[in-house]
């Protein structure tokens, strides 16, 4: 896979995230020193979806996190629409992330104190403070196409796991992010419940033209994103078609 | 414009913080409860003991001032004048002290009447004070003989209030005299009383009433008459011995003492001066309550930061969310601190309520104790100095959750 081939597939689209030789070392400068990427380079277009596989400890949390600026990298570039975020306040940091990048987490991470409307909210409550009409009706329109409407008032601890995860990506997408970074929605959950969840990303994806990058261990999820980036100890061995992708790293998977 | 932008901008910000942190203390209730409860405690003792020993000193010294002036002032001492020396001479000379004999405050009038203008002093009251012997039939008693003027005096001392049998009036030859006395000599009123003030100026007075003041010294010397009467006997023609004063502020005397001896010359004494002894034992007395406050306050206050330490660990992962959905480290922090300043509040506001409560009993129990008043003033202040505290109690575990790094924090379990 060369350098030329990632510029084609984004070519002709708007850059979301463009990463540069990203290079994250934890404990730098100390014997426990640990490389986990190595000049880590791609980009992702809006509208794409795309897969971020490999085996456990390949690094693939720790590019998530720094592509969603919750963790620093060592050295390297990385864009977010086009802004640079080296040298950047942990102010700016936030307000690029909470501007730009929606999340969703493994274990759905939902605060129990609220209910599943406040929880969808809460980006736009952080950033604005008290909602207001329109907004409300956007997290209710969420909520619904996710098909939780009846629930918006429940405390979410009285949710199954799909149905956090399904009010978990409500609340990726109220701030109408350009990026949504997800690191193994489905890994917590069913097979059938985990195809749902799916589901709505795929439909997301196209409805809201953000672009999606999916960290999973689910081989069947990862073939149903046009695009897959293997990771392979901190380095990208695979970034192409994931119908392309070669058999020796679909089986490892 | 822009200032009003950017106080709508923190009060919107600040909305959601609130509600965070209401939020957060909501859905975990028995630690907010307990801690509520721990606070209260504390709130309670530091309002309750804070009360019982101002009612206790208030009372200890409208009790001291019931019964004696703020200021007093007297005629200068009298003291030996000495000739001129002649020059390069050396003169030895001996003195003895003079005898005091008892003199007049010069123009007291014009001083007493000075003294009026000023509206600090509420009350200027003279007064020809000497001592004189009481006697009915054989018995005999040293008293002191006290002529006043009685609209001015009752601002003194409300003998009105003092009176146990008989009537105020001094009037002729009607006198007041202490229970003691009147139980030492056998006298009830209408009784007449020989009053011999010596060098054959003696009187016999009719008992109008009797008084108890509840200090012995007074209730067994003190003999009240008139002015002229007074004068009349201890050879003072329009003379008066002391002016006495009372003030609003009593612990503003010592000031007021010494700026009427500088304006009248004369030797001027405040309360405070004559009673340093007690005024010691009530600043002791105020430091040891201090001490107690400052210890309970720094025990609320541990705790308070304890529980919020314990609850910024529990709430590792969603505040590693939280700041994932694009909460800054302000509002973080901002979270922990109302968390802390609410805490305080609550806890204050049932601490007063339940110091209120202690305070009902207390006074409930026996109405001979003296009564403790809870001033509005000190229930505000704690709740306002217990909300300030959790805030400031909150501070160091809200830094800790503020710098959490949230690709850390968010994987926490």
């Amino acid at each position: 896979m060369s350098k030329s081939q990632i510029l084609t597939h984004a070519k002709g689209q708007q850059v979301v995230l463009q990463l540069d030789k990203i290079n994250k070392i934890f404990n730098e400068g100390t014997p426990l020193a640990n490389h986990v990427l190595h000049d880590v380079s791609l980009q992702v277009s809006r509208g794409e979806l795309v897969a971020l596989v490999g085996t456990s400890g390949s690094g693939k949390s720790t590019l998530l996190n720094s592509m969603g600026l919750l963790d620093v990298y060592s050295s390297g570039e990385l864009r977010i629409q086009g802004h640079l975020t080296q040298g950047m306040s942990e102010q700016q940091r936030t307000q690029l992330r909470s501007e730009s990048i929606g999340f969703v987490f493994q274990f759905h991470h939902l605060i129990s104190a609220f209910s599943a409307i406040d929880n969808v909210l809460m980006p736009l409550m952080l950033r604005f403070g008290k909602p207001n009409k329109e907004q409300t009706e956007y997290a209710k329109y969420l909520l619904n196409e996710v098909g939780l409407a009846e629930y918006a008032d429940k405390p979410t601890n009285r949710l199954s796991g799909g149905q956090q995860q399904r009010v978990a990506i409500a609340r990726a997408l109220v701030t109408r992010p350009a990026l949504v970074l997800a690191d193994e929605p489905t890994g917590n959950l069913d097979t059938q419940t985990a195809d749902e969840v799916f589901d709505l990303f795929e439909r997301f994806n196209v409805e809201h033209k953000c672009a999606i990058v999916i960290v999973t261990h689910d081989p069947r999820l990862s073939a149903r994103c046009p695009r897959t980036i293997r990771l392979t100890d901190g380095r990208i061995v695979y970034d192409g078609a994931s119908a392309d992708l070669p058999n020796e790293f679909t089986k490892t998977v | 414009m822009l200032f009003v932008n950017s106080i709508k901008h923190l009060h919107n910000s600040l909305w959601i913080e609130w509600r965070i942190a209401i939020r957060f203390l909501a859905d975990n209730p028995l630690q907010t409860l307990l801690i509520s409860v721990a606070i209260s405690v504390g709130a309670a003792v530091i309002v309750f003991i804070t009360a019982l020993i101002m009612g206790l000193q208030s009372n200890i010294i409208d009790k001291t001032l019931g019964t004696q002036a703020h200021i007093r002032i007297e005629a200068t001492q009298q003291h030996n004048n000495f000739s001129e020396f002649p020059d390069g001479k050396y003169v030895w000379a001996m003195e003895s002290p003079r005898a005091q004999r008892l003199q007049s405050i010069n123009n007291w009038q014009e001083v007493r009447d000075a003294l009026d203008q000023n509206s600090v002093f509420n009350t200027v009251s003279p007064l020809i004070s000497g001592p004189a012997f009481a006697t009915k039939g054989t018995a005999r008693a040293s008293v002191a003989l006290m002529g006043i003027d009685p609209k001015r005096y009752i601002g003194i001392i409300n003998l009105k209030d003092y009176l146990t049998d008989g009537r105020f009036s001094i009037e002729a030859s009607d006198i007041l005299i202490g229970y003691q006395l009147a139980e030492d000599l056998g006298l009830q009123t209408g009784d007449k009383l020989r009053i011999d003030a010596g060098d054959n100026l003696q009187s016999v007075m009719n008992v109008a009433g009797i008084f108890e003041l509840g200090v012995r010294e007074l209730d067994s010397r003190y003999v009240y008459t008139s002015l002229k009467q007074a004068q009349t006997l201890l050879n003072l023609p329009g003379g008066i011995t002391i002016l006495e004063i009372k003030i609003d502020d009593v612990f503003s005397a010592d000031y007021w003492a010494q700026r009427t001896q500088k304006l009248t010359g004369l030797y001027v004494q405040s309360w405070m001066e004559s009673n340093g002894q007690l005024l010691n034992a009530l600043s002791s007395q105020s430091m040891t309550t201090q001490m107690i406050r400052i210890f309970v306050a720094m025990s609320v206050i541990f705790g308070i930061a304890s529980v919020l330490a314990v609850s910024v660990v529990q709430r590792t992962r969603e505040i590693g969310i939280l700041r994932a959905m694009g909460s800054s480290q302000q509002q973080i922090l901002r979270v922990f601190l109302l968390q802390g300043g609410l805490l305080g509040l609550a806890g204050s506001l049932l601490g007063v309520f339940i110091g209120f409560t202690l305070i009902e009993i207390f006074n409930a129990i026996d109405a001979k104790l003296f009564v403790i008043r809870l001033e509005s003033s000190t229930m505000l202040s704690a709740i306002f100095i217990a909300t300030l505290a959790g805030v400031l109690a909150a501070m160091v575990p809200a830094r800790r959750a503020a710098k959490y790094d949230p690709a850390v924090a968010i994987r926490y379990v």
